[in-house]
C-alpha cells in the first residue's frame, strides 16, 4: 500500500470519529438532562412510613370477620399535598391473639381484593385469587404468588389501632414496599 | 400558457412533484385493481382519523389526577359532538384492531412475508405493536375507574418482567404510586411518542410495499391496472364501509362510555380490560403463584418470536405451512380465551353486581358533575365521595347491613346469608314503613321486630292484642297518628303529602297524646310521657334524631337500658358524624337530584 492511499483514508477516520464526538458532545446536555427527567420517578420512594390511627379496638368484630377501612392521611401527588385524603384501604381483623391488618390490593396485579360471598375469606374480582382469613393463599390455583400483604399493627392507649399503611410490589413471591 | 398551468409548471420545475405524483398513483397493480388489496389503505385511512380526532380531544384535555376525567367528561356531556368525536376516537381504535389483524392474517395466508418482503413483514409486526401500545396508554386517559384498574393490572405484569420488570414499571407510572405523572406520562406516549413512532412504520412500511409492489393474487382476473383510479375507488369504498361500521357503533353505543372518576380506595371488581385483550386476561388466571411470568412473559414473547420468524421459516414449504398453522392456532385460542373470558363474566352473578354498581357510580358522576354546583377544583371524585346516593349504601352495607335489610338486601343489591337481625330501614318512618309496623300481622315479621328482642316486648304486645282490636273509629284515628308522626320525620319524598294532609297532622299530633292510642305511656312526644320505655316520637325519623339513634341507641330519650344490640356508632367510633350524615341522608332519598328526569 502506497504512502498516498493510506492519507486520505486515515484523515477520513479521524473525521469521522472528531464528527461522531462533536455531535455526541452537542446532543450530551439535551439527552442526559432529559434522561434525567424521565428516569426522576425511580428515586421516588417513601423511606419512613409513619403508623397512622386507622380505627379503635371497639369497632373490630369479636368474632374475627374482618372489616375494611380507609386509611387516610396526607398525601402528597407530584405537585400537590392533599390533607387528610383517602390513600388506601385495608381489612383489619380481631382474633382473640391479635389485631391484624392486610392491604387490600391484591399482591397479584394490583386488583382490589374483595371478602368471599360467605365471608369466610378473600377473593379477588380479577383472576380470581382466594386468600384465607389470615391472608394465606387457600387455593393451589390461584395466580397470587404470596399471601395478601400484611401491615404492621400497633394498639395503643388500650384501644386505638395504629396501622403502618404500604403498598408492595405485585406479581413477585417475596414482599417489597414501593 | 395559461397562468395556472405556467405556475404548476414553476412548481414542478422546483419540486419535481409530478414525478411524485405519478409514483403515487400510476402504481402499476399485475391482474388489475381488486378487493382484497384494500386493507392496507383502511388501516391507513383509520390511523389518519385517529391522529385527526385524536388532536381535537387533545386540545381538549387535561392530563392531570384532579382534570382527566372532568375534561374528558366535559368533552363527552358539554361540548358540541364531544360525544361522537369521542366515540368514533374509541371505536375506531377498536375498528383499527381488528383490520390489523385481518390484515396481517391475509399476509400470513398469502405468504406475503416471503423474499424481498421480509423487512417490511416486520414492520408490520412493529405496527400492530404500536398501535396496542396506543390502545393500552389510551385506556387509562379518562382516569375513570375502568381504565384505573384496568390499567392498574397492565403496569403491575410489565412489573413481573425479569430484571427491568420494577423500575420499568415506576418509570412508567411516574412514581409509586398512580398520579399525575401517571397521566403525564401515559399521555406523553399516547399523543406525542407512539404516534411519531407510527408515522414513521408507515411511511418505511408504504415506501418498502411499493419498492416490493403488490402481492398479486394468481391467477389474474383481467388486464394489469393502475392504482388510480380502479384501485383507489375500491380503497374509498372500504374506507366508507369502515367508517359506516365506527360511526354504527357510536350511535348504537351512545358514543364511548365514561365510567365514574378513578378512586383507589374504592373497590372496582368490575375491572376489566378491553375487549381485544380480554385473552390475556383470561389467560393470566390459569397460571397459578410461580408460574406467572410462564404466562404473562415467557409464552407470549415465544409465540410474538414465532410470529417474527415466519419470513424465514417461510422459506421452506414445511416453515409456510407451520406459519400458517400457528397463526389459524393462535386466532383460535384467542377466539377460545376471550369466549371464555365472557361465559365466565356472564355466569358471574357478583361480576353483574358489579358491573350494575359502576354503571350506576358513573351515571351519578355525572349528574353531580351537571349539578348547579358544578365540579371542584378538587375534582370530581370529592362530589361521589360526598354524595348520600353514592355512599349511603356502601356505609350501610359494612356497617347496618350485618342486622338491617333494606329493601330485602344490603344496600348495594345483595341479601343476607343468615334472617335480618333488625328491621329493614327502606323509606324508615314513611307512611308506609309506619303502616306495616302497626300493622298486628306485620309487626313481629323480620321486616320490623321479627328477628330482634322486641318481638316479644310491649310495642309487639300492644300492636297484636291493643291495635288488632281497633274499631273502625279508632282504625281511622290510627290512620291520623300514622300521618303524624310520619310528618315528624320531615321526609323530603314525602312533603307534598304532608303539605296536603296538614290538618289531619295537627289531628294526629292531638291524637298521639291521647290515652286511647296509648302512644304517650311508652314514648315522649312533646314533652309528655308516663314512663319513659321506647325512643322519643319527637321528631321521630328527622335527620337530626336519626343522628342520635345512630350515634347512641342508650341514650334515654331513644331505647336506653332496652337497646337490643344496636352498636353506639358515635361514641365507639366506628362511624364518623359525616359517615352517618351520608347513610341517614340516603335512608331519607335526601340527595342532589336534577330538575327534570
Amino acid at each position: 500500500m502506497s504512502e498516498s492511499d493510506t492519507e486520505p483514508a486515515r484523515r477520513g477516520f479521524l473525521a469521522g470519529a472528531l464528527a461522531l464526538i462533536v455531535g455526541a458532545g452537542a446532543v450530551a446536555a439535551p439527552l442526559l438532562s432529559g434522561l434525567a427527567v424521565l428516569l426522576d420517578p425511580l428515586r421516588r420512594r417513601r423511606d419512613d412510613t409513619p403508623l397512622i390511627q386507622v380505627t379503635n379496638l371497639g369497632v373490630l368484630p369479636a368474632d374475627g370477620v374482618p372489616r375494611k377501612f380507609t386509611v387516610r392521611t396526607d398525601r402528597t401527588d407530584a405537585w400537590n399535598t392533599y390533607r387528610d385524603s383517602p390513600v388506601g384501604a385495608v381489612y383489619i381483623r380481631r382474633t382473640p391473639e391479635s389485631v391484624v391488618a392486610h392491604n387490600v390490593v391484591c399482591p397479584h396485579a394490583g386488583c382490589f381484593v374483595g371478602l368471599a360471598p360467605d365471608g369466610n375469606g378473600f377473593r379477588c374480582p380479577c383472576h380470581k385469587s382466594s386468600f384465607d382469613l389470615d391472608g394465606s393463599v387457600n387455593d393451589p390455583a390461584s395466580p397470587a404468588p404470596r399471601g395478601m400483604d400484611s401491615l404492621d399493627v400497633e394498639v395503643r392507649n388500650g384501644d386505638e389501632v395504629w396501622v403502618r399503611f404500604q403498598n408492595f410490589r405485585p406479581g413477585q413471591a417475596e414482599k417489597t414496599p414501593v | 400558457m395559461e397562468a395556472p398551468a405556467k405556475l404548476l409548471q414553476w412548481l414542478d420545475d422546483r419540486t419535481g412533484y409530478r414525478r411524485l405524483l405519478r409514483l403515487a398513483l400510476y402504481e402499476s397493480i399485475p391482474g388489475g385493481a381488486r378487493w382484497r388489496y384494500v386493507w392496507g389503505s383502511t388501516l391507513t385511512f383509520a390511523i389518519g382519523v385517529q391522529f385527526i380526532t385524536g388532536f381535537v380531544l387533545w386540545a381538549a384535555y387535561s392530563p392531570n389526577a384532579a382534570g382527566a376525567w372532568e375534561s374528558v367528561y366535559y368533552i363527552q356531556t358539554q361540548m358540541w359532538g364531544g360525544w361522537v368525536l369521542r366515540g368514533i376516537h374509541h371505536y375506531t381504535a377498536q375498528v383499527t384492531i381488528v383490520l390489523l389483524a385481518l390484515h396481517l392474517l391475509q399476509v400470513v395466508v398469502d405468504g406475503a412475508y416471503r423474499a424481498p418482503r421480509e423487512v417490511n413483514f416486520w414492520f408490520g409486526l412493529g405496527l400492530l405493536f404500536v398501535v396496542l401500545g396506543l390502545s393500552l396508554t389510551g385506556y387509562l386517559l379518562p382516569w375513570d375507574q375502568k381504565g384505573y384498574w384496568a390499567t392498574k393490572v397492565a403496569t403491575s405484569i410489565a412489573a413481573i418482567s425479569p430484571v427491568i420488570g420494577p423500575a420499568l414499571q415506576q418509570a412508567l407510572v411516574g412514581g409509586a404510586e398512580y398520579g399525575h405523572h401517571t397521566l403525564t406520562r401515559f399521555f406523553a406516549l399516547h399523543a406525542g411518542l407512539l404516534p411519531a413512532v407510527l408515522v414513521g412504520l408507515i411511511v418505511a412500511h408504504i415506501y418498502l410495499f411499493r419498492r416490493h409492489g403488490v402481492t398479486v393474487k394468481e391467477p389474474f382476473r383481467g388486464p394489469d391496472g393502475k392504482f388510480w383510479p380502479d384501485q383507489v375507488l375500491r380503497d374509498a369504498i372500504a374506507c366508507l364501509a369502515v367508517m359506516a361500521v365506527v360511526m354504527g357503533l357510536v350511535f348504537w353505543r351512545s358514543g364511548a362510555h365514561l365510567g365514574a372518576p378513578a378512586d383507589p380506595t374504592e373497590p372496582y371488581a368490575a375491572a376489566r380490560p378491553e375487549w381485544y385483550f380480554m385473552f390475556l386476561f383470561q389467560w393470566l388466571k390459569y397460571f397459578p403463584s410461580g408460574m406467572e411470568v410462564l404466562g404473562a412473559i415467557i409464552v407470549p414473547t415465544v409465540v410474538v418470536g414465532l410470529v417474527a420468524a415466519m419470513p424465514i421459516l417461510g422459506q421452506w414449504k414445511r416453515g409456510e405451512h407451520a406459519s400458517r398453522a400457528l397463526a389459524f392456532g393462535v386466532v383460535a385460542a384467542i377466539g377460545l380465551l376471550t369466549w371464555q373470558a365472557y361465559a365466565q363474566d356472564g355466569a358471574d352473578p357478583d361480576f353483574r353486581l358489579a358491573r350494575e354498581q359502576a354503571e350506576a357510580a358513573a351515571h351519578r358522576a355525572t349528574v353531580l358533575a351537571e349539578s348547579p354546583d358544578g365540579i371542584p377544583a378538587a375534582g370530581a371524585l370529592a362530589l361521589l365521595r360526598t354524595d348520600p346516593l353514592t355512599q349511603g349504601p356502601r356505609i350501610f352495607a359494612e356497617n347496618c347491613a350485618s342486622c338491617h335489610t333494606f329493601q330485602g338486601h344490603d344496600g348495594l343489591g345483595t341479601p343476607p346469608t343468615e334472617d335480618p337481625s333488625a328491621s329493614d330501614l327502606h323509606r324508615f318512618a314513611s307512611r308506609e314503613w309506619l303502616e306495616g309496623l302497626l300493622d298486628p300481622d306485620r309487626i313481629a315479621t323480620l321486616e320490623y321486630f321479627g328477628g330482634t328482642e322486641h318481638r316479644r316486648g310491649r310495642m309487639a304486645r300492644y300492636v297484636q292484642r291493643g291495635i288488632a282490636l281497633f274499631d273502625e273509629e279508632s282504625q281511622l284515628q290510627l290512620a291520623s297518628v300514622v300521618k303524624a308522626l310520619s310528618a315528624e320525620a320531615e321526609l323530603p319524598y314525602q312533603s307534598d303529602q304532608d303539605d296536603a294532609d296538614a290538618a289531619e297532622i295537627v289531628e294526629g299530633r292531638r291524637l298521639i297524646q291521647t290515652e286511647a292510642m296509648r302512644c304517650t305511656e311508652c314514648h315522649e312526644f312533646q314533652g309528655i310521657v308516663e314512663e319513659r320505655r321506647g325512643p322519643s316520637l319527637t321528631g321521630y325519623g328527622s335527620r337530626a334524631w336519626m343522628l342520635r339513634m345512630v350515634t347512641d341507641p342508650t341514650h334515654p330519650e331513644l331505647y336506653g337500658d332496652n337497646n337490643d344490640r344496636m352498636p353506639s356508632f358515635g361514641p365507639e367510633g366506628i362511624l364518623t358524624q359525616e359517615q352517618m350524615g351520608l347513610v341517614i341522608d340516603w335512608l331519607r332519598e335526601d340527595w342532589y337530584r336534577p330538575d327534570s328526569p
